[in-house]
């Protein structure tokens, strides 16, 4: 940022002491409690449907699917967000996070039409993840192909 | 010169106001007129709600003074949302004039003071002043959308959700003892804080920049008032603010109440307490009002506070720059 005239760097400084810092002991509990409860419950699903007769990428993205479906519903009940109060990146970083992301602003921006409020809105949130996402899927591959002439 | 003297002393008639149900849980609870028990208020969405809320603590606030709507000569009134639409659908199904105004979070002390202003210059007979904001219509404007599984961090305030409405009218035939005696428009102020959860910081010295000429233009210092009452800074903010007036020499310390800190009694994720445009408008009009008019409090000198900011702004990476107004009221008996 550049230096404005109006800037005064020893408030900034003074208020960055005083900021109230965040319980990063008690976050990463939560976090890790929550996100690898999530996990859990995947690793169920998948032991579940193996013994249904699922295997190889049909039973990775049936999990995928139903870890989705929850995130998804959850949302709609409205209570991902509270979970995600408390967990923070434990339920952001895993696939039902994604699910809340585009499920959360289709709900919300749903009173200004379908096609230029939810439909238009729903990746308001997920979408960078998704711009970068499959930019650098791509760029890893194409240098994973190159790799591979050598 | 910032301040303005009114030779007349405009008064306040009455005030009306409605809160959402986690503000109701706080001291505001048994002081509004309409405690709803649900944030939508009836509507479909979280807009009309604001609107609808914003709209009931006006026609409430007339009906409190014993006037009819047509008796009032202007309505001055803001909100936080884009455009000002609460307001202006509001003032669509009123039949008085609409001044809009916009001092964001600083709305409800800025349309007072100017209320004052047209009233004690002999413009207007009776004005309504009133300015609300609601959590999630806020929350979709500025942050992220409701139901997304975001953490707050400890820093950040909650958007009060809630409207407050003051009728003023003229010194001479008025019954009310609550008079407007001065009034101090604020300059803008911006120290550099450019993190939008933390608003009570980038408030603060702009608040305090207000009450320092305030006490300069009157002569007064911090013990003319009983209370003086700073809007939606917080409890980080309000700590700041002390210690910034402290510096210059100012102790507010004895008589500082902020209403965003005051709002909500149970601080669960809160954090530094309630803000928003309807945090002060709301507090004043039910909580602080009532204190007025049974003499609890016989000056006070009313600070709300704005950070006028937009997401476009920073996402541009702009600092925040923010403005206070202070009105300063008073007990008088004849």
């Amino acid at each position: 940022m550049t230096e404005q005239s109006h800037y005064n760097r020893n408030y900034v400084e003074y208020v960055n002491r005083f900021a109230p810092p965040s319980k990063h002991f008690r976050t990463c509990g939560h976090a890790f409690l929550v996100g690898g409860g999530i996990c859990c419950l995947g690793q169920f699903f998948r032991f579940m449907l193996s013994f249904a007769g699922l295997s190889g990428d049909v039973l990775a993205g049936t999990v995928s699917v139903l870890l989705i479906f929850l995130g998804t519903f959850l949302t709609g009940l409205g209570v991902y967000d509270r979970i995600g109060r408390v967990a923070g990146a434990g339920s952001i970083v895993p696939i039902t996070g994604f699910a809340n992301s585009v499920a959360s602003p289709a709900i919300e921006f749903k009173t200004e039409g379908f096609v230029y409020g939810m439909a238009a809105k729903m990746f308001l949130v997920a979408g960078p993840i998704l711009v970068f996402g499959v930019t650098a899927g791509t760029a890893v591959g194409v240098l994973y192909r190159l790799l591979s002439y050598l | 010169m910032q301040t303005v003297f009114f030779s007349h002393a405009p008064r306040i008639a009455a005030g009306a106001s409605c809160a959402g149900p986690k503000e109701c849980a706080g001291i505001v609870g048994n002081y509004v007129d309409k405690a709803l028990s649900d944030d939508l208020f009836g509507e479909s969405t979280y807009e009309k709600a604001e609107r609808k809320m914003l709209s009931f603590a006006i026609g409430q606030a007339i009906r409190n003074a014993g006037y009819t709507e047509e008796e009032i000569d202007v309505l001055i009134a803001g909100d936080l949302l884009n455009q000002i639409i609460s307001a202006s659908f509001a003032a669509r199904e009123l039949p008085m004039p609409f001044l809009g105004v916009y001092g964001a979070c600083s709305t409800m002390a800025e349309s007072l003071a100017l209320g004052a202003c047209l009233i004690d210059g002999g413009y207007v007979r009776r004005a309504v002043a009133a300015t609300g904001s609601h959590f999630s219509s806020a929350e979709r404007q500025y942050r992220y959308p409701l139901e997304l599984g975001t953490t707050r961090p400890p820093q950040s305030q909650w958007t009060v959700t809630g409207a407050g409405a003051t009728v003023l009218e003229r010194a001479s035939g008025s019954s009310s003892p609550l008079a407007i005696t001065s009034a101090t428009f604020g300059r803008v102020v911006d120290f550099g804080i450019s993190d939008v959860n933390n608003m009570g910081a980038a408030m603060s010295p702009a608040c305090c920049d207000t009450v320092l000429a305030h006490f300069r233009d009157t002569g007064r210092d911090a013990s003319a008032y009983d209370l003086i009452v700073t809007g939606d800074l917080g409890a980080l903010g309000s700590r700041i603010l002390k210690d910034l007036c402290w510096e210059k020499g100012v102790d507010l310390q004895p008589n500082h109440v902020d209403c965003g800190e005051i709002v909500y009694q149970v601080v669960e994720d809160e954090f530094q307490g309630g803000s928003g445009a309807g945090c002060s408008a709301v507090v004043f009009n039910s909580y602080l009002l009532d204190k007025l008019r049974r003499g609890a409090c016989r000056r006070m000198l009313f600070v709300a506070t704005g950070a006028l900011l937009s997401t476009v702004s920073s996402g541009q990476g702009e600092s925040i720059p923010c403005i206070a107004h202070a009105v300063s009221i008073e007990y008088r008996e004849e």
